[in-house]
């Protein structure tokens, strides 16, 4: 529908002026023996949204609650006044004024008595109760999704819990009208395909990926970023499958840098890896809703995981980029700055590791080594990757020291270099651990490159946090990073 | 369930957020009675010890005159290569796939 075009609407002048009012407004009301003149002259049409009786004394009045006019003519304000010349609009005057409706009309000592000007009020196609319906009526033929009903019969909440839609927790029933709000978040074409969604390899749209990010509860802000994390999650690097399939407790988590952060209000400071945060909460959902709906990934299913955690419903998290000695996670990998991305990860759920007394950054940084040996088992190395969450208070003695990102990795690699006389088969009473060798080397915790380190958290707390993950590398899982911005 | 304009009245119409793809209704092929004639693969997927439950299959698959063609997936985290599942697919009549740990 564009503003000029006649052709949403076959009724409308080639010619003339065009008013459109409704009987509750009161400038409407203040102008009704205005157009009762202007309609003595042929060529003047009155649209009314609400009362097809008013506005009196108008000779070419005409029906418009179904708003089909209104819509065409993009009408915002009424009265709205437009001038057509050759079915092209020539003009348009908001509200009332006596001067711009005398410019437009070409009749002078319009409205006598009036007040010289009066503002308008908003048109009833902005109402909230017919703006849904309105909606769903001009832009719901854009979407191909299959349409499915639920009966008046049914509760909304149960059947989408019946229809297996859900993650064990209630979602939000995604409408057409929700679906066409969601898609406003992102210009990408609802049909663009946005990924292949393992396990069963399913190319899923831009529409259906909006569809499950309403079910998450999502704002349409957050599009992008659920766009841009299953693009990452479908990568072969990341391999979604493996991580779902594994009997493993891991699943996707997803770390957000750059501006949109706080665009659309994602949590990094206290409880940022908890709950409480819309953002934080439902753009991680939304990425296991698409695995889980249109993957076809579901627990006891093609997800074999002997225990899971209570993050697979969803983890996504921000970095704290303005308080951090470090470099943002996501320039460490690439992106340049200023610009937002997103970098998905195999996660366990976290697991604190305390240290209250270290101010030498040496010996916190040991710490937080011995929290990360206990990832997948302290005896064992290499096979699994880890993210460490590192937070402000501990990030401090960093900073205060001049350590960066490069720094605490390269000392977590010296104190992550393992023994083989306390880690082999049998050491410490324990058979489980790595296979005696014919060398007495020390042996890397984790693999070049599968240790991640991120900060965030609340300002008081000496605690930050080890996510233990998945299989790193080839054979598993690589975290991915990809930008927010191409979703936009 | 699935509806084409506004929904019954008093009913409320959804997007479908699933990939809309009919349930495979398939039923499994049934067991041979014996492997006399049969292309019989032994698929590894590449799990630790899997390949030490194929090889004495193998030697008691042998002991009975049954000769199997060997196949492995790269990696047990990965679905098999379209490839490999060509490859198995014209090669052989029945296969046996190992898991293990």
């Amino acid at each position: 529908m564009t503003r000029v075009g006649i052709t949403g609407s076959p009724d409308l002048a080639g010619d003339g002026l065009v008013a459109v009012v409704k009987r509750d407004c009161p400038t409407c009301q203040l102008v009704e023996p205005v157009l009762a003149g202007l309609s003595r002259a042929p060529g003047v049409t009155v649209y009314t949204q609400d009362d097809p009786d008013f506005p009196a004394d108008v000779a070419d009045r005409r029906d418009d609650t179904e708003l089909s006019t209104s819509l065409a003519l993009d009408i915002e304000t009424v009265p709205t006044l437009v001038r057509f010349a050759g079915g092209v609009e020539t003009g348009r005057v908001v509200g009332w004024s006596r001067a711009q409706w005398t410019e437009l009309t070409g009749v002078a000592d319009l409205g006598e008595g009036l007040p010289e000007h009066r503002p308008g009020c908003g048109s009833r196609t902005l109402d909230p109760d017919v703006a849904e319906e309105l909606l769903v009526r001009t832009r719901g033929g854009s979407l191909r999704s299959r349409r499915l009903e639920i009966t008046a019969l049914e509760d909304e909440a149960e059947a989408l819990f019946d229809r297996g839609f859900t993650d064990g927790l209630p979602v939000v029933a995604p409408t057409p009208a929700r679906v066409l709000r969601m898609l406003e978040g992102t210009s990408r074409d609802p049909g663009e395909v946005v990924a292949v969604i393992p396990p069963n390899l399913v190319p899923a749209t831009v529409e259906k990926v909006a569809i499950n990010a309403v079910l998450a509860g999502c704002r349409p802000e957050y599009l992008p970023v659920v766009l841009a994390a299953v693009e990452a999650a479908c990568t072969d690097e990341f391999n979604a499958h493996g991580l779902l399939a594994t009997t493993w407790g891991a699943g996707p988590a997803i770390v957000v840098n750059g501006p949109v952060r706080a665009e659309i209000g994602m949590n990094w400071a206290g409880n940022a890896l908890g709950q409480g945060n819309r953002a934080n909460s439902t753009i991680g959902r939304a990425l296991q809703l698409v695995i889980r709906n249109i993957g076809g990934g579901r627990p006891q299913e093609v997800d074999r995981a002997a225990l899971g955690h209570p993050g697979k419903v969803g983890f996504c998290f921000a970095e704290d980029e303005e308080g951090s000695p470090f470099e943002p996670l996501a320039q460490s990998r690439g992106v340049p700055p200023g610009r937002s991305a997103v970098t998905v990860f195999a996660a366990e759920g976290p697991r604190g590791v305390a240290d209250q007394i270290s101010r030498r950054p040496e010996s916190l940084a040991r710490s937080l080594a011995l929290g990360l040996r206990a990832v997948v088992h302290p005896k064992l190395v290499r096979g699994f990757d880890a993210t460490l969450v590192v937070c402000p208070e501990h990030a401090r003695v960093f900073a205060d020291a001049g350590w960066d990102r490069a720094r605490l990795e390269a000392a977590l690699d010296e104190y992550l270099l393992l023994d083989r006389a306390e880690i082999t088969r049998g050491a410490g009473g324990i058979d489980e651990g790595v296979p005696a060798g014919d060398s007495d080397r020390p042996l890397p915790k984790f693999r070049p490159g599968g240790l991640m380190i991120v900060h965030a958290g609340g300002g008081a707390g000496m605690f930050s946090a080890v996510i233990g993950g998945w299989a790193g590398g080839p054979g598993g899982s690589a975290p991915v990073t990809r930008e927010v911005d191409p979703w936009r | 369930m699935a509806v084409t304009g506004t929904g019954s009245a008093g009913s409320l119409v959804i997007l479908d957020p699933t990939d809309e793809s009919a349930p495979d209704v398939r039923t499994a092929l049934e067991r041979p009675a014996s492997l006399d004639g049969l292309r019989v693969g032994l698929l590894d997927i590449s799990k630790p010890r899997g390949d030490v439950f194929l090889d004495r299959l193998a030697e008691l698959l042998a002991e009975r005159g049954t000769t199997v063609r060997r196949y492995a997936k790269p990696t047990f985290t990965k679905p098999m290569p379209p490839d490999l599942r060509r490859e198995i697919t014209a090669e052989c009549d029945v296969v046996i796939e190992a898991l293990a740990d």
